[in-house]
């Protein structure tokens, strides 16, 4: 079995990253998991959060905002609607996304009113998670 | 005989005229590429979300549970038809032949006693349109302040359709956009967004995935952005298509006015031969007669 997996980061735009990592930290919408080479199949919606590669030229962070990952046994494919490479993004960038998701959830309706709420929360503490 | 200096200013302005088609030409070659490469780019996303959410489908589809967004309403009588257009025109048959395409649905849907509504994004193709179909119009996009289409367009475009849905406005949506095949060829296509289409994935050598939290609550979740997703590579493909279209609409002018050009001269030139021959004949006739 080889000792890393094809790591690819998309969003709707562009191709973020596409290379060979040893390990894969994931914000999946049910709690943190870390993919490495043999992890069984999974597919997982994210919560807004850090995405955290090992790679041999030295360990990379994203930060993404909504999105899914797609882990096989070696790849994993983070599909991501909003996603930026860690160095790049500041909390300046993270506040209007803040404030929009403060909006939708205030509007929401009952039944997606606690969908949205965690949203927020998770978009704070990943804020916080920043400095 | 026509006037010299009519032909004179005739020729400068048709030099003038293909010296615009000719920048506007170079203009949509750069952003041809440029288009291009926008839709180069989102396709890796768009192909991963389609392949992910059609293995989703595959399993979920036969439950009673599926989301409406994959199952429909149950009804097909209403449809909604969004239409894609450019904001400019000078661009060919490119906004032609979608409306030709979206005239022929209308037709054959209103023949079979459905219910059309429109919506259109962009200018050309909602005027083409508001002449005979004016009242089924419900919604314009105008994206002729936006210099470069952006993912959050296609959301936008993607939130007030699911909004029209849920609200039971129609039951089937259908998008209308030009495929860029070439910069000479465009094949005006129409791709049904609501309820989801997937290709029946061939190879049954797909993965067993674990699901977190579940396959329900995902696809729930995945629908709705496959939407955005469809829209947003349609509207990046019409954006590449419209410049394609557009170049080689100007390559024509300017060729033509090339054409005209020459014909001018060669008219131009002959009439002042007849001028000079007439008014040798007059000064050799006034001479004799002395």
């Amino acid at each position: 079995m080889a000792d890393t997996i094809q790591f690819d980061l998309v969003s709707p735009e562009r191709r973020l990253a596409s290379f060979e990592a040893s390990a894969v930290q994931l914000p999946g919408t049910d709690g943190d998991m870390t993919a490495m080479p043999g992890h069984s199949p999974v597919i997982s919606t994210l919560r807004p959060g850090i995405v955290r590669v090992q790679a041999s030229g030295g360990d990379k962070s994203y930060v993404v905002t909504a999105g899914f990952v797609e882990i096989t046994e070696d790849s994993v494919s983070v599909i991501a609607e909003r996603a930026h490479a860690g160095d790049e993004v500041t909390k300046d960038d993270l506040t209007p996304v803040l404030e929009e998701a403060r909006e939708a959830a205030s509007k929401a309706e009952a039944e997606h009113k606690d969908g949205a709420e965690k949203f927020v929360a998770d978009l704070v503490q990943l804020m916080e998670d920043m400095e | 005989m026509p006037n010299l200096k009519d032909l004179k200013n005739r020729i400068s302005s048709v030099k003038s005229t293909r010296k615009i088609t000719k920048a506007m030409q170079m203009v949509a070659a750069a952003k041809l590429r440029r288009a291009q490469e926008a839709a180069e780019a989102s396709r890796p996303y768009a192909e991963r979300m389609l392949a992910v959410m059609g293995g989703l489908a595959a399993s979920v589809g036969g439950s009673d549970s599926a989301p409406r967004l994959l199952t429909g309403t149950g009804a097909e009588d209403t449809h909604l038809l969004v239409v894609m257009t450019s904001e400019r025109g000078l661009c060919g048959g490119f906004n032609s032949t979608i409306v030709r395409k979206v005239r022929g649905q209308i037709a054959e849907l209103q023949g079979a006693g459905k219910t059309v509504k429109l919506l259109t994004v962009g200018k050309k193709g909602r005027e083409q349109l508001r002449r005979d179909y004016g009242d089924l119009m419900v919604a314009h996009v105008d994206l002729s302040e936006v210099k470069r289409i952006g993912y959050a367009n296609a959301a936008e475009i993607a939130g007030d359709i699911l909004k029209r849905f849920d609200a039971g406005e129609f039951d089937v949506a259908t998008i209308f956009f030009n495929r860029f095949e070439s910069v000479i060829t465009q094949i005006p296509t129409a791709t049904q967004i609501i309820p989801a289409v997937f290709e029946d994935d061939a190879d049954g050598t797909s993965t067993l995935y674990d699901y977190e939290p579940s396959e329900e609550a995902i696809l729930e979740d995945l629908l709705p952005r496959g939407v955005a997703t469809q829209i947003f590579a349609a509207l990046l493909e019409n954006g590449a298509s419209e410049q394609g279209a557009r170049m080689s609409a100007m390559d024509n002018a300017t060729r033509n006015a090339g054409e005209m050009i020459e014909d001018l001269t060669i008219q131009f030139n002959r009439t002042r031969q007849a001028v000079i021959t007439n008014e040798l004949i007059e000064i050799i006739s006034g001479a004799e007669a002395l």
